[in-house]
């Protein structure tokens, strides 16, 4: 594979998100949401409870820095169906592939147009987080909260094999989907198993510790494997331009 | 370099496109079926056929885009169908597809540069080739519009100039015309005869059979089956035959009758006309001429009939059914 050749295709993605309001703004929404939002509620609970709340603000933040990973699956979840089916809805997918660039080239490029985004929202999102949150807590819970490991593991571990996960499942869902906001509502559908993770975690039926954080990234990437062999047999010349309709 | 593996015809000619006995199916559904032609360098070949003829199936495989059930075809030597020769055909090739497929987020220029990236030309031959062709294409002053905005026909121009970005020896285009007004036809038209003059082989498939008489050297005429291949001139004749028209002032029946006594292989009569097949015109004639001035006819012209491609065509296609 050709890294100048990919990037191209990347960069060029790049180059329409940035016309793309509605990428854009949902992005952002999220971001701001997760990662000034919940600190903000972090801060307001701290307002109204106290020191009585030092028990269970450790559990919230934590329950909290989950929504890292449904955000990396929800952002390359639009970015990647828009990626694929706006080509589609483009037509633009022929003369694509009639230039000299193999499949996986083709394949990466835009793989990377939706992973690159996807994960720098999320580490940057990520370090807003964790300075509020050591800003909001530190009264009541006495020492700096972030960074630790399990931050680390979601940020730098969960984070980008779920995201890699949404992308080839939205790439999946894309070969057979004609308009972009079908494509984006089924894409988004991936963020249900990890919205059931977090729910679990709320009901205190598992607990997101680093071990946990380490077996559920250990699934994800057996599941990513799975997914991307089945990308890799979709994601072929003829199957685009005969089936891809 | 394209044409270093290209198979030699005779002595001079260069094949550019070679197809053996192509056959492409999609399920039960047979697209294309046994073709067998060749291409020159520097040759004007033009596919006609009426929609889902396999046209474009037939570029989308010499493209590499699909593949082959069987047969095979050759690109300046390479095959396709081959994974490692697929990558030589396509930086040979420039295609402009039915879909002229630009990105309407981006600018003229951007969809430019980014397929010169693709397609390994240098910042500096990038940025030349794309503001010549711009401004050959009259859109240099439009280049940072974006190509949403653009009508059909800029589109197209748009899409040309991306084909031709990185210098191909061989362009594929697909229904080029058929979104341009009179006037940008004319312009696309005379870039393709440039083109030829500059050695390019160009393959086109069309429906507009005035343009393909005009510049195409050879035609294919296709319907799942190549039914006819030929320079147009000789298609034209090969259907219809040579036809001397003689006008008269009037015809009697000594005039028919010696006609007849020089047993041309058929002859009509339509009006004041008499229409016979020849084989020779050069030679035969001065003796129709003769022979009906001997019987007293008065002739006013005599000219030779020549069926347009457009009857051609649909006699071709009336003989299929």
């Amino acid at each position: 594979m050709r890294m100048e050749k990919i990037w191209a295709i990347t960069s060029k993605d790049f180059l329409i998100f940035r016309t793309k309001r509605s990428i854009l703004f949902s992005m952002v929404a999220l971001l701001i949401f997760i990662s000034i939002g919940l600190p903000l509620m972090i801060a307001y609970m701290v307002r109204r409870a106290g020191d009585s709340s030092s028990t269970l603000l450790p559990i919230l933040i934590d329950a909290f820095s989950f929504m890292f990973v449904n955000l990396a699956v929800i952002i390359p979840a639009s970015i990647a169906s828009y990626s694929i089916v706006g080509e589609k809805v483009e037509k633009s997918l022929e003369p694509l592939l009639a230039a000299p660039l193999t499949d996986e080239e083709i394949l990466m490029g835009k793989s990377l147009a939706a992973f690159i985004p996807s994960l720098t929202s999320i580490w940057a999102g990520g370090i807003i987080f964790m300075f509020l949150i050591n800003i909001f807590s530190y009264q009541t819970l006495t020492y700096v909260y972030y960074p630790n490991w399990n931050i680390a593991v979601i940020l730098f571990i969960l984070g980008p094999l779920a995201c890699i996960l949404s992308i080839g499942f939205n790439i999946l869902i894309s070969s057979r989907i004609n308009d972009i906001r079908s494509a984006q509502q089924l894409g988004i559908l991936i963020v249900l198993p990890f919205g059931i993770i977090y729910l679990l975690k709320e009901l205190s039926i598992i607990s997101l510790s680093v071990s946990n954080l380490l077996i559920i990234s250990a699934i994800v990437l057996i599941i990513d494997i799975f997914v991307f062999y089945l990308v890799m047999t979709t994601f072929r010349r003829e199957e685009i331009l005969t089936k891809w309709q | 370099m394209a044409g270093s593996n290209a198979c030699f015809y005779g002595t001079r000619r260069i094949i550019m496109i070679d197809v053996k006995n192509l056959t492409k199916s999609f399920g039960n559904f047979l697209a294309v079926e046994n073709l067998s032609f060749h291409v020159n360098k520097g040759e004007i070949f033009g596919f006609l056929g009426p929609n889902g003829a396999g046209k474009t199936t037939t570029i989308r495989m010499l493209c590499c885009l699909i593949s082959k059930t069987s047969g095979e075809a050759k690109i300046s030597g390479y095959e396709i169908g081959n994974k490692a020769h697929s990558l030589e055909i396509r930086k040979m090739i420039g295609l402009v597809p039915d879909n002229v497929g630009l990105y309407n987020g981006l600018s003229a220029y951007e969809n430019l540069d980014f397929y010169g990236k693709l397609y390994d030309c240098s910042e500096k031959t990038r940025k030349e080739n794309i503001e010549y062709y711009l401004r050959m294409m009259g859109l240099w002053d439009k280049r940072n519009q974006s190509a949403g905005s653009f009508s059909k026909g800029m589109r197209q121009k748009i899409a040309i100039a991306r084909a031709l970005l990185h210098n191909p020896a061989i362009l594929f285009l697909d229904e080029l015309t058929t979104n341009l007004d009179p006037e940008s036809s004319k312009v696309v038209i005379d870039l393709i005869l440039k083109f030829k003059k500059e050695g390019k082989t160009i393959f086109l498939n069309t429906h507009n059979l005035d343009e393909a008489n005009k510049i195409c050297d050879r035609i294919g005429i296709l319907k799942t089956r190549l039914l006819a291949i030929n320079t147009p001139e000789q298609l034209q004749k090969s259907i219809w035959g040579n036809k001397t028209v003689i006008q008269m002032e009037s015809i009697t029946d000594s005039m028919l009758q010696a006609v007849k006594g020089l047993n041309p292989k058929r002859f009509v009569v339509e009006q004041n006309k008499i229409i016979i097949d020849v084989t020779d015109p050069l030679l035969e004639n001065s003796l129709f001429i003769k022979a009906i001035t001997s019987a007293g006819g008065s002739i006013q012209f005599v000219t030779t009939l020549n069926p347009d491609l457009e009857e051609t065509y649909l006699k071709i296609m009336e003989d299929t059914k």
